[in-house]
């Protein structure tokens, strides 16, 4: 392998150099490394908060943060999770890096548009960031339930327009990578030979593309009451608050699946390099990454049991709920049944994409319980829900940010990371995780509350149990994201294939240089074909 | 760098960006189906008090204003650059006469104390504040997009006129004649929905 | 020239015009006969039908591409669901 200058090295346009380079960039590569950078800034920035919250809670009464400020924090913890963490990381970062070197592309295809979606990123975050100010950030929680919404005097009108401008970012990421997948694949890749993750984000866009629309008006809508005072949601005026449940959730819903099925994608990659042995059921992954975009839009009123809509609208959701699980546990075998006899190898990634796999199907099961409409009655708006969706949001979609980025740092940095330490932090992000979460399972059995700032004295225990745990997971992110940028101070440098892989990006150089492919790329009849790996990793490793 | 393979994606991205315009109203006709299911009879009286003439005056400004975008392309395709611009023009000065129309609709209303938050509406029956609520949610953001419509279409008056726009070369203006044809497709509906409740 | 194979004649497009602008004299005329709940759906198919000369004609979607056709289509049952489900709760409060 001939060396060819990095993207680093080589700017796109080419007229542009030193900040500008990257401000100004249309280079796929660049701006997912932008992405990156931002993306890691919230993810922090929202952990302290979380933090923050828990720290309140692991003591009865009002310690650390009064009740104002704890609604306050919630909110802010899970707006930024939700619309510049969770919703943006996996398709923004990896996505934009690695999508057109997948399909064998040189870019997406709309460049500027892809530039354009970061730029809104950053002003829907500043946004954000604006409305802490003066009358303080909102203090509805990220749902915006109205009528609260419409009568809270902080800056819900800001916080609010901030999503707005942040959904118009995903929605022209959706609409970059759809069009992406249908004209730049290379001329000898058909659909059924683009690798899983590319299929994850194809099905992402999507919902990313149909399903944003939804919260956009509707979030104009309550900037819209505020303002005009129309009644749209207001029973005194003849409007109906639930019906705003009913449109916030109609986005927000299939917005989970936005979250998870790129998330889903990177554990496809992950599994086959590290059991050196082809997924196990291609077409099912396929399948039931459409399935679950599908049927994920059937469901919303899931969310909405005890709001005060129809019984027969309660049994219907239920019922279409536990449906919708089916795609999904499809995914867990097939990863089971490719590491089953598979010579496995245990990496970093590796070790991350098991414990999502644990993690995400404990987040799936309790799922399952909030589905089933009887049960949902005794843990709707309890501690149950919100160790639910952190185990399936932070354990699913989390750990496969923190995997994808074990496995792709090399390629995109050139550098190799120190296992021990990554193994270290993995054990102590995930032991962690689990002391914090499951408590919160029981306390939500026994009936503590959501988004209140103290409890019940029988609740003390856990919510100090809890707390401990917080300090291990958020002690062991720390480590994890120091052990990553210590690999640059490391001289390791990373060759082209250091895990033995079979998708595109491991036959160009680390990092790749600016068009991503020097020579035409050779596509394989299918993509999971893993004879010879070690034999090809090596010889890509020694530069053949 | 590389010129994409294939220029066809730029009217696949278009549509794509529809779509998303579609389910942007679509929403707020999820709102429109609760309340006339709930609320019919009121909405019949608020579409009475609507003037069906500004209606149906709008409906013919906007399908003839297609018609001439449509023109336009086919004009392009032929090199008839003088008829492409004619055509053009024509449609911008229906988008004016619509927004035109508008103002003075819902200055009439405004005037006679119907508007989002009136004493009029709150006095009112509450669904009837329901049926004007949504009727100036809808025109107006539909309004919004007739100017972004517009201003797509002077862009592409100004291309053809300094013949960036030909026929090998026409993917901005289809791309901007789609636009406008899906703010006169909302409008399709929106008519018979808020003028011709019956 | 991808438009080649699919340039709208003046005549065609006039034609569209015109059947358009009769449904919409239809659509007026059919809200002043008074059937009841079927008013709206005779309204909503008048309506679709026109939508669908705007697409198929003035829009050109079938030279488009079949991903497009379909994925419209896809974008029009979405819409439909959101606002057939709604009424599982609706219309049985």
């Amino acid at each position: 392998m001939e060396t060819a200058a990095s993207f680093y090295e080589t700017p796109e346009p080419a007229r542009f150099t030193g900040v500008w380079s990257w401000l100004l960039t249309l280079d796929h590569k660049r701006i997912g490394l932008m992405y990156l950078y931002a993306v890691l800034f919230w993810f922090l920035l929202a952990v302290l908060l979380g933090g923050l919250l828990r720290l309140e809670l692991m003591f009865p009464g009002e310690t650390v943060l009064s009740s104002q400020l704890y609604n306050s924090a919630f909110t802010l913890h899970g707006v930024i999770m939700i619309f510049l963490f969770i919703i943006p990381a996996l398709p923004a970062v990896f996505g934009n890096f690695f999508l057109p070197i997948h399909i064998g592309a040189h870019d997406v295809y709309f460049p500027k548009l892809n530039l354009l979606s970061w730029y809104l990123y950053m002003a829907g975050g500043a946004i954000a960031v604006f409305s802490l100010f003066s009358d303080g950030f909102a203090d509805t929680g990220w749902t915006f339930y109205v009528p609260f919404s419409i009568s809270t005097n902080t800056n819900v009108s800001t916080t609010v327009f901030a999503a707005f401008v942040l959904g118009f970012s995903s929605m022209l990421t959706g609409l970059n990578f759809i069009t992406t997948v249908h004209k730049m694949r290379d001329r000898a890749m058909g659909w059924l030979q683009i690798p899983l993750f590319t299929w994850s984000l194809y099905a992402t866009a999507w919902v990313q593309l149909l399903a944003t629309p939804v919260v956009t008006i509707t979030l104009v809508l309550v900037m819209i009451e505020r303002f005009f005072n129309v009644g749209l949601f207001d029973p005194a005026r003849g409007g109906d608050p639930v019906l705003y449940q009913h449109l916030f959730w109609m986005y927000s819903h299939p917005a989970v699946y936005i979250m998870i099925l790129p998330g889903m994608g990177v554990i496809s990659e992950i599994i086959p390099v590290f059991a050196r042995k082809s997924i196990f059921g291609y077409k099912a992954i396929v399948g039931s990454s459409l399935a679950i975009a599908i049927a994920g839009s059937l469901v919303w009123a899931h969310h909405m049991y005890t709001s005060g809509m129809s019984d027969t609208a309660v049994f219907v959701f239920s019922l279409l709920t536990f449906v919708v699980a089916i795609p999904s546990a499809i995914k867990v075998f097939s990863w089971v049944a490719t590491l089953y006899k598979g010579a496995i190898l245990m990496t970093p990634p590796l070790f991350f994409s098991l414990c999502f796999i644990y993690l995400f199907s404990v987040g799936g099961l309790t799922g399952l319980v909030l589905g089933a409409a009887g049960a949902n009655i005794h843990v709707h708006d309890t501690h149950f829900v919100v160790a639910h969706f952190h185990f399936t949001m932070f354990g699913g979609t989390g750990f496969a940010f923190f995997a994808a980025l074990h496995y792709w740092w090399p390629k995109m940095f050139g550098r190799m990371y120190d296992f021990k330490k990554a193994y270290i932090a993995a054990i102590l992000v995930t032991g962690g995780f689990m002391f914090h979460y499951v408590p919160m399972f029981i306390l939500g059995l026994q009936g503590m509350p959501r988004r209140y700032y103290d409890y019940l004295p029988q609740f003390a225990a856990g919510n100090f149990f809890a707390g401990f745990g917080a300090l291990f997971m958020i002690f062991g992110i720390g480590l994890m994201v120091a052990n990553l940028v210590a690999s640059f101070a490391r001289q390791r440098t990373a060759g082209p294939d250091p895990w033995g892989g079979v998708t595109l990006e491991w036959t160009i150089p680390s990092p790749p240089p600016v068009h991503n492919f020097v020579h035409p790329p050779e596509i394989m009849a299918y993509p999971y074909d893993f004879s010879g790996v070690t034999d090809r990793s090596e010889q890509r490793q020694k530069g053949e | 760098m590389p010129g994409k393979p294939d220029q066809t994606g730029n009217k696949l991205g278009m549509w794509l960006f529809l779509y998303t315009e579609i389910i942007l109203f679509g929403a707020l006709f999820v709102l429109y189906a609760v309340y006339f299911s709930w609320y019919t009879q009121d909405f019949i009286l608020g579409a009475k008090v609507l003037d069906l003439g500004f209606g149906v005056i709008n409906t013919i400004i906007l399908l003839v204003s297609s018609f001439l975008v449509a023109a336009s392309i086919t004009a392009v395709q032929k090199n008839q650059r003088n008829i492409a611009l004619a055509a053009l023009a024509g449609a911008l000065v229906c988008g004016a006469v619509f927004l035109v129309n508008k103002y003075f609709e819902w200055g009439h209303k405004i005037e006679t104390g119907i508007y989002p938050g009136s004493e009029k509406l709150l006095d009112g029956p509450a669904p009837q504040n329901l049926f004007f609520g949504l009727y100036y949610v809808v025109t107006g953001l539909h309004g919004i997009h007739i100017v972004i419509g517009m201003v797509l279409l002077a862009v592409s008056f100004g291309l053809v006129f300094c013949r960036k726009i030909t026929a090998a070369n026409d993917a901005v203006l289809d791309n901007c004649g789609l636009y406008w044809h899906l703010v006169d497709l909302i409008w399709i509906f929106i008519f018979p929905l808020f003028y011709l409740v019956v | 020239m991808e438009q080649a194979s699919h340039i709208f004649s003046y005549k065609t497009l006039g034609l569209v015009l015109g059947a358009l602008l009769i449904l919409t004299g239809v659509t007026v005329g059919a809200s002043y006969i008074d059937l009841g709940w079927i008013n709206v759906w005779i309204a909503l198919v008048i309506a679709s039908t026109k939508a669908s000369l705007v697409l198929v004609v003035f829009m050109h979607m079938k030279s488009a591409g079949k991903s497009v056709v379909v994925s419209f289509l896809s974008t029009v049952f979405f819409l439909a669901v959101m606002i057939g489900f709604i009424f599982w709760d609706v219309a049985f409060r």
